[in-house]
């Protein structure tokens, strides 16, 4: 992955600046209300998702976020002058959001995800700086970070940023669409997307070239899939319609979204407008690669696992076929096709083991306000049963995914749910 | 922790809450969406049942059907129980103030208005109510129960716990759940789930006082005498207001 210096980055960022003007041209609401223009990017970005704790008051801060390296608590962004940002000029805002520095020029951790916020536009920063200002100041003191040394030491950002970071406001693509410049915008941008959809490496960072390649995100146990290849959450073969409907409801006649992505659609997504989604939707669709055959040992079940599909099959028709259909097809939207459904296919099993111990609904949505739910199987099932059915469903109906261990099924036991 | 968690057959998962993404806000819905009148439409032929008994099999195995509960005497009924007191459950699962890892989990991204709608779905179910299996405590310890039911300990500051939960014990309207039921290992849950903090409600929160001021031997003795406690033919809650509690609950609005 290339380092490069920030210096280089900053000459680089300032010669294209001129051309990241068409981007913010089109911003979601035709309100040219600047405060409600703001509050849409605001949720564009996810910003309550960390900013807001549980039962807490709006943009106070205060949430847990447990990392690797210890417990990160968000800041206070109401225009509080003493506890909040109420000192802050709409400067220090762009600072912020661009290159992930405080006023003071100290570093942010990048848990705040500037790496990606960096790519917004002035005019859009200066929208969000202006809705938060305009919301209700809460008096609320940050909470210290609990980070293990000796990442307490903020210099050690200083490391991750010249191998990380790219600061610079998103250039559009000439070669592309206004919309699909608009998506592009949005999923690299504000919507963070690559900050869980990309390979999470020892040090929290995303590599620029991996970009999109998917990842387990770390403390969770779940697997971001791939945004590009179309053997994991790719979106080639998707109609447009399928990909909005998933982004903006939750559920679609493809696949549903769970786990973390359902905080995302739930918190964000939803709020997004029909031409914006539409944006993200062709965006997506367009940066899937094709995909490379499928590996070979898949199709060839040893003796082994042959037994254990056997078994999956009598867990699956008892226990799963009353929603998903005998044959996997389901009864879309609401309750999923498991057949030709890429998301229980990847190499990675975790998401599809996962779903059978713990079960789900999908967000609640205005698109679907009333969603179905899948029981938890974790105590209904053994270690072998869960191994089984999953391996089953990876398999069947044509499915091209592999079988899965007792010993992952068991694994996954212990990840966290909350 | 209670033991009562370690000895389900699933490993206790991590129980301090709220990572970088499992975040949640009840926030006002906004934009009416194109959308929307797609996932409408599709509701055709092969749709799952538009009830809520569909919408809530996630949560049947371990409540049962109607909500009567199961086998497991960790879960409990849900059927008949006010709909405010569920409702105000399943807020507190959603945000954390009450833990119990699964169900945080199921409801962590639905809002607020469909829990309403579960809550509402499973106060009107009316499964017969399960036989009372006799109590193998002593008489001793049943007649310590039952004294501080339906008197308390003026001593030790405890009111009757019929001084909230009814004289008969079915409860109030909106808030306040019956007592009779329920088993004894749920109840003694319950009541150590409040003293260790791991159950609240909304403040002020009068269980937390009431639960605080009792000793082991106390919540032994009023799980055995409720569960041994035949569950009168009305079970049904007090009307809201029927008679005023001793101090305030923020479950219960005045
Ligand atoms: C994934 C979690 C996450 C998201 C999403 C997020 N932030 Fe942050 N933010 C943080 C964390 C963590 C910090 C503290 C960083 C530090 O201490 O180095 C922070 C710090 C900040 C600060 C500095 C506050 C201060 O008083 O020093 C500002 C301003 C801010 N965020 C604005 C935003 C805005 C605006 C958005 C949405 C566009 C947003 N954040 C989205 C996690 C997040
Ligand atoms: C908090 C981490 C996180 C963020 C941020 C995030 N995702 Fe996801 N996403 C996931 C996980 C985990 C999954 C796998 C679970 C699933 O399929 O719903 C997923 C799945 C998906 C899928 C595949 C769904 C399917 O059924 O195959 C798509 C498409 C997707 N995300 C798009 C996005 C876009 C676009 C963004 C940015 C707007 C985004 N994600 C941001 C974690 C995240
Ligand atoms: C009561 C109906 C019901 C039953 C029974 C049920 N499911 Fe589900 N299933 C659902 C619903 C609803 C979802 C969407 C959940 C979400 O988004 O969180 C789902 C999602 C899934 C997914 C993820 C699909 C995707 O698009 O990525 C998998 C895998 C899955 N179920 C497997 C199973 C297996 C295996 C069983 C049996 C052990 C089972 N389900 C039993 C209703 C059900
Ligand atoms: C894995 C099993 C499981 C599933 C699935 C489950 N619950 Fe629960 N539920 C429990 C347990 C155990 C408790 C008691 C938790 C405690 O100890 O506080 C409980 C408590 C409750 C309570 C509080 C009852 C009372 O009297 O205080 C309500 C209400 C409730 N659940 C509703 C639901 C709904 C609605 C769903 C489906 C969306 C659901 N549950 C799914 C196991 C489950
Ligand atoms: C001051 C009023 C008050 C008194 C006195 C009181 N309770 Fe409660 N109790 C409540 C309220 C209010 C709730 C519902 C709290 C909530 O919303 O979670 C409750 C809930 C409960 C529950 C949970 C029921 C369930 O289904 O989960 C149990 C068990 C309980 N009380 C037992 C007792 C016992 C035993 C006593 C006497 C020692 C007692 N209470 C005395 C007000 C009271």
């Amino acid at each position: 992955m290339p380092s490069r210096s920030p210096i280089l980055v900053l000459l680089l960022w300032s010669l294209f600046a001129g051309s990241a003007a068409e981007a913010q041209q089109k911003a979601g609401p035709t309100s040219d209300n600047i405060v409600a223009r703001g509050e849409y990017l605001a949720r564009a970005g996810d910003c309550i998702a960390c900013h807001t704790a549980p039962e807490g008051r709006t943009f106070a801060g205060g949430r847990a976020m447990p990392t690797p390296f210890g417990t990160l608590y968000s800041s206070n962004i109401t225009p509080d002058r003493e506890t909040g940002i109420g000192k802050w000029t709409a400067e220090d805002f762009y600072k912020a959001m661009h290159t992930g520095r405080f006023p003071d020029g100290g570093l942010m951790y990048p848990a705040m995800p500037f790496a990606s916020y960096t790519k917004v536009t002035r005019a859009d920063s200066e929208a969000i700086f202006a809705y938060l200002k305009s919301i209700p100041p809460v008096n609320q003191r940050n909470r210290e970070h609990d980070l293990r040394f000796p990442y307490s030491n903020r210099q050690l950002i200083l490391g991750w940023r010249t191998l990380y970071f790219n600061e610079g406001e998103f250039k559009p693509d000439p070669t592309k669409s206004a919309e699909w410049n608009r998506g592009a915008y949005l999923v690299e941008g504000l919507g963070h997307c690559g900050m869980c959809h990309s390979p999470i490496n020892a040090l929290g960072g995303t590599a620029q070239s991996d970009a999109f390649k998917g990842g387990l995100i770390p403390m969770q146990n779940w697997y971001a899939p791939s945004l590009t290849s179309n053997r994991e959450a790719g979106l080639g073969d998707w109609s447009i319609q399928d990909i909005s409907d998933l982004l903006q409801t939750g559920v679609s006649q493809r696949g549903v979204v769970y786990g973390p992505m359902a905080e995302v659609v739930h918190n964000s997504l939803q709020y997004l407008s029909d031409e914006d989604t539409r944006a993200m939707a062709v965006y997506l669709k367009g940066i899937s690669e094709p995909s490379p055959p499928p590996p070979a040992s898949s199709v060839l079940p040893t003796t082994e696992s042959s037994l254990l599909i056997s078994l999956g099959k009598t867990v699956y028709d008892k226990n799963c076929a009353s929603c998903h259909g005998a044959q996997g097809e389901g009864k879309p939207p609401h309750w999923p096709p498991l057949a030709n459904n890429q998301s229980i296919e990847m190499q990675s099993a975790v998401n599809p083991i996962r779903m059978v111990l713990n079960g789900g609904y999908p967000p609640g949505t205005k698109g679907n306000p009333m969603p179905y739910g899948m029981p938890p199987f974790a105590g209904l099932l053994s270690d072998n049963e869960v191994a089984a059915v999953v391996s089953y469903i990876r398999t069947a109906w044509g499915n091209r995914g592999t079988p899965v261990s007792a010993r992952d099924a068991n694994e996954l036991r212990s990840a966290p749910l909350n | 922790m209670p033991i009562y968690v370690a000895i389900r057959n699933q490993p206790d998962p991590v129980l301090e809450g709220g990572d970088v993404f499992a975040r949640n806000a009840a926030l006002a819905l906004a934009i009416a969406t194109l959308a929307a009148c797609n996932v409408a439409a599709a509701q055709t032929a092969n749709q799952p049942p538009d009830t809520m008994a569909a919408r809530v099999e996630a949560c049947t195995p371990c409540h049962g059907n109607k909500g009567e509960g199961t086998s497991d005497v960790y879960f409990p009924r849900l059927a008949g129980k006010p709909a405010g007191y569920l409702y105000n459950q399943l807020l507190a699962f959603k945000n954390g103030r009450r833990k119990y890892p699964p169900m945080n989990y199921l409801l962590e991204f639905l809002t607020d208005p469909y829990l309403q709608q579960m809550a509402d779905y499973f106060a009107d179910q009316h499964p017969a109510l399960p036989p009372v299996v006799a109590s193998d405590a002593s008489q001793e310890v049943l007649q310590r129960g039952q004294s501080l039911v339906t008197r308390g300990d003026p001593q030790r500051q405890i009111p009757a716990c019929g001084s909230c939960h009814g004289p008969a014990l079915t409860g109030m309207e909106p808030g306040i759940p019956g007592l009779l039921g329920l088993r004894p290992n749920y109840i003694s849950a319950q009541l150590g789930a409040w003293r260790y903090g791991t159950r609240t409600a909304k403040a002020p929160d009068c269980m937390q006082q009431v639960a605080a001021r009792l000793t082991e031997e106390d919540v032994t003795a009023v799980a055995a005498w409720l569960a041994n406690h035949p569950a009168p033919v009305m079970n049904a809650p007090a009307p809201k207001g029927t008679y005023v509690l001793p101090f305030a609950c923020g479950s219960e609005p005045e």
